[in-house]
């Protein structure tokens, strides 16, 4: 069983750990404490004081709220999207590129989809921006629901006390 | 009559050293391993607990065999599509049909040829045309358990004192079996009945010796026949090297501990699934879909039948369920119907195929066998392209609907591996592998021939959590991705490469960006009554990019006729400019300046064609599609390695797109090499977030536009259509419609108010109505 430290697992999430490290983290049995480590990085890089639970994005994380307890997606910024059973992204803003001239912003004409077939939603954050996820689907397709997290069974998984709310 | 009276005569039970016939043979596995949950109900490792070294000594004895064999018989073949791109996997079965292991190459074949096997077994092959030793059996049929007929299985028993103790099958990708459209994964017909030549199962050789009556039929019924006869050998050698390998492992073993082995090795596989499971991901749901374009009203896609002249959408949605247990249930409610093209598949291509991708990621190991089967549970409903229920269907490019389906899979358990932390296992997608390079004719050695430029098993990869995707360097569906080499393909195909390049700007945007795809121009030379047509999707991505990349960029068509390049008063006779393979940004035409006047180009969005004459020096563009992005763009380093202006200096984006999606600002010196201001790249993307906030809705706000088009029926025909298909087959999936956009609770779109042909929607004919007839089913539908 390999073992990495605080400092390893904060560099393969800033990008800038070793090849030869992350190699060893693809070829070999995964490390038990990672989530542990992962955790504390991520708390390390935000600037509110809700214990984060998991991680969504690179910029979106459930926590556990410092005032209330309740479990909630929160951007880094601190917009909250809401409970983490529900979708977030039904709290985010939305831009569709649903016209080729929309589509010619993001690649020329010939390498971009058919609006008539597909179209690209891109969600953001209300607060500061932040592109969270980019959909494409077809016209009338419902807003995906990506991930429902038993996070009771992933706290007994890990072997670590859960959450009082969940 | 007097023969088979004689044939239904014959006692089952005699080829197993328990005195079971194989059909109960296998019954007894599957109903100890659901009553248990456990792979023959074995609870208990005891061999490999008790006798470690013997048991881990059969398995690498067993695994370097099949490995080895595999080396060894490739170099027999002559197509680059076996020698070059490694399209052969050999695999070892138990008697029961189930994987005790596998060699590398398209594993996918672990699952089709087991299928094949259990098909003998269920439809009693045992008593006719008997299994004995020294007996080969050849399959391909799609409806057997095959991804598409150029896949050809030959399957051989393996005896020990008289026993039957195994099976092994080898596989091997070959060019061309006589369908409609030349080339291994063609389109053009739109049934079976033009998929080309399918064998189910059928006995094909005794006594070590292939039938003459099989070689002269199958030899005629193909185009490409030295390719097929070197791709049997290949097969054949391969799998008696395996025979002798595993005979002689069991005369040293002992014949209780193989048949030990031989279950206990499968339970063993299902629980390194489990582990890896418990281990790697988030227990909860996930939830992902597919699309791929089916353009097939173009004039330039010809086929046999009106009725498949209609645009359709393949629609794969999934919900994966990772279970307190640490087992799943990937769950395809909603998909789209099978349709008349041939990229319809059958449930075993798809769940085997899964295990391609999961070899990639969750289950890195040699031990992949049938035990990962057993550990999950697939639903693949009837009547969708994943299972269809009428016996006509086409599946020549299966792969086209797969691959697509299996990288939303991908993207999705990649939020269970982020969410844990791994993030070096996150992977945003994959490239659909597209295009196929096809056609035939005469080639320039005057053959009759036809081509499939596996050159699409380099494409771009997805995009990582902690690095950029790989540029043209694998395939999903391969994962021994490689491009081969040029001196080959200009060997096996008359077509000379004008050049070869990485596909600039084709790769999703992201904080890490996907790979890269790559792009080749071929000019057609020394052919006769040669063809060609276009095999990808344009219209449609099937990625999506994730938490926040964009998609990869989608596929265009280019080609051209009455080039005016050969001759004597051809451009390159006259020494003028040629195109040389770098269409950096298709919208600027750049190759249309150096074609002759008269030239005759298609370049648009139809990446799908049926055959298309091509003369010499028409020029055909295969272009390899790129892998989706990472993470909001606006991250993206401004410079170093992994950046935006590395992507600038490598060409990897065009700096006009680089500018739109990165708001990058940067300095061009003399000799083309960008420096990023990274100061004032700052001051522009914080601009460009306000912007995003300035031009963006609150997402409830759109849903009331969105819910008034549909309201409205206002969408295109091919995109209604996917939805009354998806309708007409899963109630779910139409109520989940209509609750999300709060839609009347009578509401419904039905096909029947479209205005197209709508065959196979209402009547079909399932392959199990087939006379004395017992297909294999392995999931839940």
């Amino acid at each position: 069983m390999s073992t990495y430290t605080k400092k390893e697992v904060g560099q393969l999430v800033d990008g800038t750990l070793v090849w030869e490290t992350v190699h060893q983290m693809l070829s070999m049995p995964k490390d038990e404490d990672r989530y542990k480590l992962y955790m504390e990085v991520l708390q390390d890089a935000v600037s509110y004081d809700d214990k984060i639970l998991l991680a969504v994005g690179p910029h979106l994380n459930v926590v556990e709220s410092a005032t209330d307890g309740e479990i909630i997606y929160k951007c880094d910024c601190g917009h909250d999207f809401g409970d983490y059973r529900n979708n977030w992204k039904l709290g985010a803003n939305i831009y569709v590129r649903d016209t080729p001239e929309k589509m010619d912003q993001v690649y020329p004409r010939l390498m971009s989809p058919d609006t008539t077939w597909q179209v690209y939603r891109e969600y953001s954050c209300p607060t500061c921006g932040t592109m969270l996820d980019i959909e494409a689907p077809t016209p009338w397709y419902p807003c995906m629901h990506d991930f429902q997290p038993d996070l009771k069974t992933f706290f007994e998984w890990v072997g670590l006390p859960a959450p009082a709310k969940i | 009559m007097t023969i088979l009276r004689t044939l239904e005569g014959i006692t089952t039970g005699k080829l197993l050293r328990n005195g079971l016939s194989l059909d109960d043979n296998r019954n007894g596995i599957l109903a100890r391993s659901a009553e248990t949950g456990h792979y023959n109900g074995i609870k208990t490792l005891e061999f490999k607990d008790s006798d470690p070294i013997g048991y881990e000594r059969i398995f690498s004895k067993v695994r370097a065999g099949l490995v080895n064999s595999r080396e060894v018989a490739k170099k027999i073949a002559a197509s680059p599509i076996v020698e070059q791109e490694g399209e052969l996997c050999f695999t070892l079965y138990n008697v029961a049909g189930d994987c005790v292991a596998t060699s590398t190459g398209i594993i996918i074949h672990v699952g089709t040829m087991g299928a094949a096997i259990k098909y003998m077994i269920q439809n009693n092959w045992e008593t006719n045309p008997g299994i004995n030793d020294g007996d080969m059996f050849t399959n391909n049929d799609c409806q057997t358990g095959n991804v598409h007929p150029c896949d050809i299985a030959t399957i051989v028993p393996i005896f020990f004192e008289g026993y039957l103790q195994a099976w092994v099958g080898g596989v091997t990708h070959v060019i061309d079996t006589g369908a409609v459209g030349p080339g291994s994964m063609s389109n053009g017909q739109i049934q079976r009945f033009g998929d080309g030549l399918q064998i189910t199962c059928r006995k094909t050789g005794v006594n070590d010796t292939p039938l003459r009556d099989w070689l002269h039929e199958s030899q005629r019924n193909v185009r490409t026949v030295k390719y097929w006869i070197l791709d049997e050998k290949t097969r054949i050698a391969g799998t008696h090297m395996i025979r002798e390998m595993v005979q002689e492992c069991i005369a040293d073993e002992g014949v209780d501990a193989w048949e030990k082995f031989a279950l206990e090795v499968i339970e063993d596989g299902r629980r390194g699934l489990v582990s890896r499971i418990k281990a790697m991901t988030i227990p909860g749901k996930i939830k992902t879909v597919a699309f791929v374009d089916v353009p097939y009203t173009h004039e330039d896609v010809n086929v046999p039948s009106p009725f498949a002249k209609i645009d359709t959408i393949m629609h794969a949605p999934c919900e994966i369920t990772i279970k307190p247990n640490a087992t799943w249930r990937l769950d395809f409610e909603g998909c789209s119907r099978w349709g008349w093209h041939t990229y319809n598949a059958n449930p075993t291509a798809f769940t085997s195929g899964i295990w391609v991708m999961m070899t990639q990621g969750i289950v890195p190991t040699e031990r992949i066998n049938d035990g990962a089967r057993y550990a999950t549970e697939f639903r693949l409903p009837k009547g969708t392209w994943t299972n269809p229920d009428d016996r006509r269907t086409a599946h020549a490019d299966a792969w086209h609907f797969l691959v697509s389906s299996w990288s939303s899979l991908w993207r999705g358990l990649s939020r269970a591996y982020f969410g844990r932390g791994y993030l070096e296992e996150v992977n945003a997608g994959n490239s659909n592998p597209c295009n196929w390079l096809q056609g035939g004719g005469i080639n320039q050695d005057g053959e009759i021939h036809a081509v499939n430029s596996f050159e699409t098993a380099a494409c771009g990869t997805g995009a990582c959590a902690m690095k950029d995707g790989l540029n043209n360097a694998a395939a999903i569906w391969n994962p021994e991705g490689d491009m081969g080499d040029i001196e080959i393909w200009e060997l096996a195909e008359p077509l000379l490469y004008m050049g070869r390049m990485q596909k600039t700007n084709s790769g999703g945007y992201g904080k890490y960006r996907g790979g890269n795809g790559f792009e080749t121009l071929r000019m057609v030379w020394g052919s006769c009554d040669w063809t060609m047509f276009f095999m990808g999707n344009g219209y449609m991505n099937s990625d999506w990019g994730l938490m926040g990349g964009y998609p990869s960029a989608t596929g265009y068509r280019f080609e051209a006729h009455n080039t005016g390049l050969l001759g004597p008063d051809g451009r390159i006779a006259q020494g003028k400019s040629i195109p040389l393979g770098e269409d950096l940004n298709p919208d600027d035409r750049e190759w249309e300046k150096h074609l002759g006047p008269d030239a005759v180009v298609k370049r648009d969005k139809q990446c799908i064609t049926t055959e298309a004459i091509f003369e010499n020096g028409d020029l055909y563009l295969n272009y390899l599609r790129g892998g989706p992005g990472f993470g909001d763009p606006l991250d993206r380093l401004h410079t170093g390695a992994q950046s935006i202006e590395e992507d600038l200096n490598e060409n990897y984006v065009l700096p006009e797109y680089a500018k739109k999606i990165y708001g990058v600002v940067y300095t061009q010196d003399e000799e083309g090499t960008y420096t990023v201001d990274s100061a004032k790249t700052a001051v522009s993307q914080a601009k460009m977030k306000e912007d995003r906030k300035a031009r963006s809705v609150p997402v409830r706000e759109w849903m009331e536009t969105e819910r008034a088009k549909i309201l409205d029926l206002d969408a295109s025909p091919q995109v209604k259509q996917m939805f009354a298909s998806s309708f007409a087959l899963s109630e779910p999936f139409l109520n989940d419609f209509k609750t999300f956009w709060d839609l009347p609770n009578d509401w419904n779109l039905l096909e029947s108010s479209l205005g197209i042909p709508m065959f196979g929607a209402t009547q079909t004919m399932d392959i199990s109505e087939m006379p004395d007839c017992k297909p294999v089913i392995m999931t839940e539908e």
